[in-house]
């Protein structure tokens, strides 16, 4: 539920966008980790009614969406948590958490001006 | 007519981390340490408040964004507590500008500790940063010995864990080894103190290390 006044900003950030461009948003891609706390499907859901009557009204909303991965401290390589354990699917070391799978960002937008 | 791509890569949290960083420097100005406190509903963050506050002997300030507990603000106001409440309008955490509104109307007359009592929940909470200094985490022994396979964020972000409620471990098939090894990977040095609010076990502990933390 707390994705309302995120889809807010989001629409406003595109919107920004096609002002400065003189155009309008047919798209804007969205880089949600899973552990971002946000949920796309919420986002989707909103933003349609947001962008009703600005720029981004009809605009395509792209979510990639990124699974969280730890960093094995004995090997060094990227893994997938399995559940309820922290190891190394290669090498049976300790995982720590990394930031891969907590980003929430626009990438970028895509505009259609004349 | 043409099309255009345009990178943007904005960062969606930038306009909460930013007024998180100007309440951090409203309240620090003040002389006032902040210190989140997470947990799930009933893990005991009132009791705990009550433990820490008595032992501290700081002064203390509580704001209760949990949803569930103008009860709360009620029984800590009666001890004494300067306690406020901020309406949270059914939110499922605290964000900076909440937080921001809420310290703006309170008056901080001395230097201290303010206790700020999120939403009990332990997912979205441990996404926003409210302007606090450090992260409380409080886990119950009844919430079970996988809650930090189940929320790691949670664990990972937080300063300080207190397992509340060991008063039940008799009664309750509470996993500690599995516990610890779930919050070691994800915060190798997080201090862990066990804590009992029927007996005050372990507050002595949690308070001395959070007065030292924030030199106060
Ligand atoms: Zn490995």
């Amino acid at each position: 539920m707390h994705e309302y006044p995120i889809t807010l900003r989001i629409v406003e950030i595109a919107n920004q966008q096609a002002n400065e461009a003189n155009g309008r948003v047919t798209g804007i891609h969205l880089v949600v980790g899973d552990e971002s706390g946000f949920i796309g499907e919420s986002i989707q859901m909103y933003f349609d009614v947001i962008a009703e009557g600005t720029p981004c009204e009809g605009a395509s909303l792209s979510i990639e969406r990124v699974r969280p991965k730890l960093q094995c401290t004995a090997c060094g390589r990227y893994f997938e948590r399995r559940p309820f354990s922290f190891s190394c699917p290669f090498c049976g070391g300790d995982g720590r958490p990394t930031k891969i799978g907590k980003e929430f960002y626009i990438k970028d937008v895509e505009l259609e001006v004349d | 007519m043409h099309m255009v791509k345009k990178d943007v890569m904005t960062d969606i949290y930038a306009e909460n981390d930013h007024i998180a960083d100007h309440v951090n420097g409203y309240l620090s100005e003040k002389g006032i340490y902040t210190v989140n406190v997470m947990g799930a509903p009933g893990a005991g963050k009132t009791t705990t408040l009550e433990q820490l506050i008595k032992r501290l002997g700081v002064r203390c300030y509580v704001v209760e964004g949990d949803i569930e507990s103008d009860i709360d603000t009620e029984r800590l106001r009666k001890e004494g507590i300067n306690a406020s409440q901020i309406n949270t309008f059914g939110a499922c955490h605290l964000d900076a500008p909440l937080l921001h509104n809420a310290v703006h109307a309170m008056t901080f007359d001395e230097q201290g500790i303010l206790f700020v009592e999120n939403v009990g929940n332990l997912v979205c909470p441990a996404e926003f940063s409210i302007g606090e200094d450090i992260k409380l985490l409080q886990v119950s022994t009844a919430d079970g010995s996988d809650k930090p396979y189940k929320y790691p964020l949670a664990f990972e972000k937080a300063n300080v864990i207190l397992l509340s409620k060991t008063d039940l471990l008799p009664y309750l098939d509470f996993d500690e080894e599995f516990f610890m090894k779930g919050v070691r990977h994800l915060n190798p040095n997080v201090p862990v103190f066990k804590v009992c609010g029927k007996t005050g076990e372990g507050y002595d502990e949690a308070a001395k290390w959070l007065k030292e933390r924030s030199g106060k």
